[in-house]
């Protein structure tokens, strides 16, 4: 018995190539399937876990879908934006409470997010190292980007420039961390944290340059008209927010004019919730979702989809073994020489098909167990590339 | 001790609804440690008669005693563990397995039947192949050795459970002439230091005189009466 199994797997190991093969066919007609489903199942459970957390989410009229992933999960397709008012509004209402997010610029890869202290109580975010954001052009990072770009607390972190060949556009802002995020699984740990007027200033929506009341500043001034200073290029502009700066960093504009990519509502029960919807539910302008209303669509098209997936995956794994059958029953025959002389030395008849049936128990067992290891590096990284395809 | 008496046996031939060869050996006794050359014509029936001794062809009739146990009597299990431990075979094309390493091919017979200590038998193996100049060969796979090694390795395989009964079946068919000398010498001096009998089969005159006697086919085997020739 253990002289069929020895001979086997040195058959096996002799022919790497045709084994090789098998055991990869084998491996895929059992990975693929199960695969297919632990994703889905595993990127709808992250999905819907994530948005059964978040209530409702108010924002312009348009894409419910894009509304709803680029408030969850700061998807870089932005939405049309509300401005700053209609947040103010919906905190005069006393209906909920109601977080800003801001989510339209990057920092190396990480999507930028503009909120406000409640997100992270929201949230339940924790500061595992350093501090909460305290000052403007500040941020905390997520445990992910603090890991991939090795930074921590005290170092900084410049905003992806937005408009490369406009050299009289929005610089990119130089802010410092203040704080790294502890670990949630979720796309908070992707993103990078700042006050929401900081996006604005990034947006260039604010700045900050040297005072044009001092005499320093005589040659970058061209003109003064009453309470109009106009500058030429000259004029020093800040890359970075410092204490020793930061009253040169003002906003030109109406604050309520300001955009914000989504609101997050969180009402205390559901007749305060009833009542929000009510209220935004004909404007023209503005629509207030249900996260997990709009990804129950999402998914319920993504299941269909599943279900045809794995319909041609079994079709694709008949053929598959078909062939795989063919091929070791064709091998078979080859090796009928072989067969020949371990009879004529004295094996029987049984012997041979042990010794047949070890290289199948092999081929199997092995295809089984890879099968096995890439399923279970498929679980534990399926959540991560949604994340990651979500944020792109 | 090779015993033959009265043995019949005929190839079915099912499209004639007859039988297309037979042999008839009404009787034959090969002596204990003798070595045999077994000569004659093509179709005069040596392999079926080697075959017949070592139970791969079944008799239809009469018997065959080897080293007074009958192999006609023998069922295919029976037959099999028989053959690993008192017969060894050298075949014509070697036919050793060409996913087995030179020292893997010489235990062969013991993986197939597992008796003994799996590491002495790996030492008779690696002393067998030492024995015939394959010290330095003992890792390598079969396709990488000349026809006359692999030869070499053949007889080593066959002589692995130093067998009563060596039978060998045209060796030197597919070497040239030095080659031939070396591999009947060694076959004749494996079984001479072992007491074995040696069967072996050649078309070659010029290897006989290495043997202790010559047996002609055509001396010993009658066609069977009612036999159709082909």
């Amino acid at each position: 018995m253990s002289g069929a199994l020895f001979l086997g797997w040195r058959y096996l190991a002799h022919h790497r190539f045709k084994s090789s093969i098998l055991v990869a066919s084998i491996t895929l007609m059992v990975f693929l399937p199960s695969a297919t489903r632990i994703i889905v199942e595993d990127s709808a459970n992250a999905l819907t876990a994530r948005a059964d957390q978040t209530p409702l989410i108010l924002g312009a009229r348009g894409s419910e879908l894009e509304l709803v992933l680029n408030t969850l999960y700061f998807h870089a397709e932005s939405p049309a934006t509300v401005e700053n008012r209609v947040f103010l509004e919906a905190q005069a209402t006393g209906l909920a409470e109601f977080i800003p997010v801001h989510s339209l610029f990057r920092a190396r890869g990480a999507s930028i997010v503009g909120t406000s202290p409640d997100y992270f109580d929201f949230r339940g975010l924790k500061i595992a190292e350093g501090r909460q954001m305290g000052l403007l052009g500040e941020c905390v990072i997520g445990a992910n980007v603090a890991a991939r770009l090795g930074l921590a607390p005290g170092d900084s972190i410049v905003s992806s420039p937005e408009t490369v060949f406009d050299i009289a556009g929005v610089y990119p802002l130089k802010m410092t961390i203040a704080g790294v995020l502890e670990r949630k699984g979720t796309a908070d740990d992707d993103a990078v944290f700042v006050d929401v007027r900081t996006t604005w200033i990034i947006q260039g929506l604010g700045h900050g340059h040297t005072d044009l009341d001092i005499p320093e500043a005589g040659a970058a001034v061209l003109s003064r008209r009453e309470d109009v200073i106009t500058a030429n290029a000259s004029l020093k502009q800040y890359a970075e927010i410092t204490p020793d700066n930061i009253s040169g960093f003002h906003f030109h504009g109406a604050g309520e004019s300001f955009p914000l990519s989504g609101i997050i509502a969180v009402p205390p029960d559901q007749r305060n919730g009833t009542l929000l919807l009510g209220r935004y539910q004909n404007n023209d302008l503005l629509q207030i979702v249900a996260p997990d209303n709009v990804l129950d669509e999402l998914l319920a098209t993504v299941f269909a989809v599943q279900n045809y997936v794995i319909l041609g995956l079994a079709m694709l794994s008949l053929a598959t073994v078909a062939v795989t059958a063919l091929v070791f029953l064709l091998s078979q025959q080859l090796r009928k020489g072989e067969f020949r002389t371990l009879l004529r030395i004295g094996a029987s008849r049984s012997y041979i098909s042990i010794l047949i049936a070890s290289e199948l128990v092999f081929v199997f067992t092995i295809s089984v167990l890879l099968a096995g290891v890439l399923t279970l590096i498929t679980q534990y990284y399926a959540v991560q590339v949604l994340q990651a395809v979500l944020t792109l | 001790m090779i015993t033959v008496s009265q043995l019949r046996f005929s190839y079915a031939n099912p499209s004639l609804n007859a039988s297309t060869f037979g042999l008839r050996v009404d009787a034959l006794d090969v002596p204990q440690g003798s070595s045999i050359a077994l000569v004659g014509p093509s179709g005069s029936g040596k392999t079926t008669l080697l075959s017949l001794i070592a139970g791969t062809l079944r008799a239809e009739s009469g018997s065959i005693s080897v080293n007074n146990h009958l192999v006609t009597d023998f069922n295919d299990s029976e037959l099999g563990r028989f053959r690993i431990g008192n017969i060894g075979q050298v075949f014509q094309a070697f036919e050793l397995l060409n996913y087995l390493s030179v020292t893997e091919n010489v235990m062969l017979p013991w993986f197939i039947s597992g008796n003994g200590d799996k590491a002495a038998v790996r030492t008779r193996a690696v002393e067998l192949l030492c024995g015939v100049g394959l010290h330095a060969r003992l890792n390598s796979m079969p396709e990488e050795l000349s026809q006359g090694e692999q030869q070499r390795l053949a007889v080593c395989r066959a002589m692995l459970n130093n067998p009563p009964v060596l039978l060998a079946d045209e060796p030197t068919g597919n070497l040239d002439q030095e080659n031939k000398q070396n591999v009947v010498d060694l076959l004749v001096e494996q079984a001479k230091n072992n007491n074995s009998t040696l069967l072996m089969v050649t078309h070659d005159e010029s290897l006989l005189a290495r043997f202790d006697s010559v047996l002609d086919m055509r001396s010993i085997a009658k066609k069977p009466e009612g036999q159709k020739k082909l």
